[in-house]
């Protein structure tokens, strides 16, 4: 026993990670474990599944009694309903167009006011700072009717940079850029760029921006999914069709008879694309910037 | 030539031009936070310090936009005290309580164990795992809720038709046949089922969100820790309730603050799921989605302000509840 060095007690018996679940489920209760682990991550995903096999399936196929996971062949039919039905395309040009531009103009101005917040002193930083971080604790809902008005006493309502503008300057990306210029952009940097002589314009462009990517990053994807998936603004502001962002489009089909679901799901999927098929490829970074305020804060 | 170059420093600071440049720079630098500020300020004054003041304002009017400026009327208190006689508003209220509570508490009620054992399966098939369970949550509302609006379709819904085929399997037949007498299920016309129905899709999609939320927690907890733990010979059982489940309080406080924020304001679930109507009897109705009829469709902008003014004080007096109760201990102790 005292031979036994202590680590070595640890890795062979009782410090073995992997044996957590057997431990609490016994053997073959393990086995069950890991079956239930996959049937819940199969339910996770599963809707997105069958919203695309029932884009495939003609309208008689998808009111069958039968449980089957078969796909049909009624692709194209679908996707000519779901064009005839909805001005599908030009929504998600809408979606694309408010979204692509809403995110690199939250990129530069985030990153330009997290920047002053971390880097000068001037008058009024403090209460400037400390309303905005108050304000992050009040509900957004708060603020829905005098977005409204606003965007209607500015006679922006129907137009698509109601639909991003307002939502550029986030006080939590704010926030986050300025955690991160402070932890990981030395002083001495942008101190000695200044006495060599450059503008506090090009500081931030040239020196700053490059080292703050990481952050930007974050930034982009939060307000990418943002804006995406935002749906209350859109409702409240659009009225005409062709101003129809793809979430709001969608919404539409509710009201019609006789549900057209193969179009409409085949639309829902295409929607849901361009974010799955980044998450696909950067799921680790897109967990982490979503959560970037959870697990940092 | 001859001049030293200390001198020729010297006489360059002198230089007038030079420092004319360099109060100019100073200028700038003094100037230039104010200059990187502007979009921030400028749009946040607008939309957020100006709005919530007008929106103070607009809640002791009574005002309808489509009349115009002029026909605003101050009544006073007159638009919180109808909002609290209308019995619309406790029932979008109480649909609003039922549904955090039942999303809300099974998210985490699930999250927090189901974390525990995912961080002792390796990084990988954790990552896996997490991958399936976040996907949920980075799409967006209205795609999934018309998903779910399909799946829960009385007769042709695959809830229904999977419920159908898994009590009428051979062993569980025995036992479960009795479900077949309530089949179909009217998930969406049915009042006492269009709230589980909303709970059920607010706890798939946000539910992978928590789990990572408390992966990361777990994972913050120091190996020396768990090894003392061991090392006094606690068992699993002892470890998640006295090490892992204390180590957790400030997150679980954070997921939990979050939860209640959200779920105060459910909008798009609620209101895609129902139709936009609130469901049969209002049984679906949020408060938000109460706000956005007042607001939207009756046109009484200062009723519905009022609302929102009700609904933020119930969220900070819910949250701050939350804070002395449980919140103080589990922060004081990080």
């Amino acid at each position: 026993m005292t031979t036994m060095s202590l680590s070595k007690m640890f890795t062979r018996d009782e410090y073995d990670e992997r044996s957590l679940p057997r431990r609490v489920f016994g053997g073959i209760g393990t086995l069950f474990f890991y079956a239930f682990l996959l049937l819940c991550a199969f339910l996770s995903v599963f809707p997105f599944i069958w919203s695309a096999i029932l884009s495939t399936r003609t309208r008689s196929e998808i009111f069958s009694s039968e449980l089957s996971l078969q796909l049909g062949n009624a692709l194209f039919e679908n996707y000519e309903s779901l064009i005839d039905t909805l001005p599908f395309w030009n929504s998600m040009f809408n979606s694309i167009y408010v979204s692509g531009l809403g995110t690199v103009v939250s990129i530069l101005f985030c990153s330009m006011g997290g920047y002053a917040f971390a880097v000068y002193q001037f008058r009024g930083k403090g209460a400037i700072f400390g309303t905005m971080v108050a304000s992050m604790m009040v509900p957004p809902i708060l603020g829905l009717i005098p977005y409204y008005m606003i965007i209607q006493y500015l006679g922006l309502l129907n137009t698509r940079l109601a639909l991003w503008l307002p939502f550029t300057a986030t006080p939590f990306a704010i926030f986050l850029v300025r955690q991160y210029v402070i932890a990981s952009i030395p002083r001495e940097l942008i101190e000695s760029a200044r006495i060599d002589g450059a503008g506090e314009f090009s500081i931030y462009f040239r020196i700053a921006l490059p080292l703050m990517k990481p952050v930007l990053g974050t930034v982009a994807i939060v307000q990418f999914v943002f804006f995406w998936n935002n749906f209350l603004a859109p409702l409240i502001v659009t009225s005409s069709q062709d101003m129809y962002v793809v979430t709001l489009a969608l919404r539409t089909v509710q009201g019609l008879p006789n549900t057209p679901w193969g179009a409409v799901m085949l639309g829902t999927t295409i929607s849901i694309m361009p974010i799955v098929t980044f998450y696909l490829f950067a799921s680790r970074q897109m967990i982490a910037g979503l959560t970037s305020g959870a697990v940092k804060g | 030539m001859s001049r030293s170059p200390s001198l020729g420093a010297i006489a360059n600071v002198k230089n007038p031009q030079r420092k004319q440049r360099r109060s100019f720079n100073q200028i700038s630098a003094k100037l230039a936070p104010y200059g990187f500020l502007t979009p921030f300020i400028v749009l946040f004054f607008v939309f957020s310090v100006f709005g919530f003041v007008f929106s103070l304002y607009l809640s002791f009017h009574q005002w309808n936009p489509v009349a115009g400026m002029a026909s605003m009327r101050f009544v006073g208190f007159e638009n919180y005290t109808f909002s609290l006689g209308e019995p619309d508003f406790y029932k979008s209220l109480y649909n609003t309580i039922w549904l955090g509570l039942a999303s809300g508490l099974s998210q985490h009620l699930v999250a927090i164990p189901m974390a525990y054992l995912l961080v002792s399966l390796g990084s990988k098939f954790r990552h896996f795992m997490t991958s399936a369970f976040f996907l949920p949550f980075i799409t967006s509302t209205v795609a999934v809720s018309l998903i779910f609006v399909n799946m829960y379709s009385a007769n042709v819904g695959i809830i229904n038709k999977a419920i159908v085929a898994l009590v009428n399997l051979p062993v569980i037949n025995w036992f479960m046949d009795w479900v077949n007498a309530f089949m179909p299920l009217r998930w969406l016309e049915d009042r006492t089922l269009i709230k589980p129905a909303i709970a059920i899709l607010q706890f798939w999609k946000f539910v992978g969100f928590h789990l990572v939320i408390y992966i990361s927690g777990i994972l913050t907890l120091s190996k020396e820790v768990e090894e003392a733990a061991i090392l006094d010979g606690a068992n699993w059982r002892q470890r998640f309730w006295h090490v892992a489940l204390p180590h957790l309080r400030p997150f679980i406080f954070f997921g939990v603050t979050l939860t209640i924020i959200g779920s105060l304001q459910m909008f798009e679930e609620p209101f895609i799921i129902t139709n936009g109507t609130g469901g049969i009897g209002n049984s679906g109705l949020t408060i938000s989605m109460f706000l956005y009829k007042v607001a939207w469709e009756w046109l009484d902008m200062g009723w519905a302000s009022a609302m929102s003014w009700l609904l933020f004080l119930i969220i900070a007096a819910v949250t701050a509840v939350q804070f002395f109760v449980f919140g103080k201990k589990g922060l004081g102790e990080h």
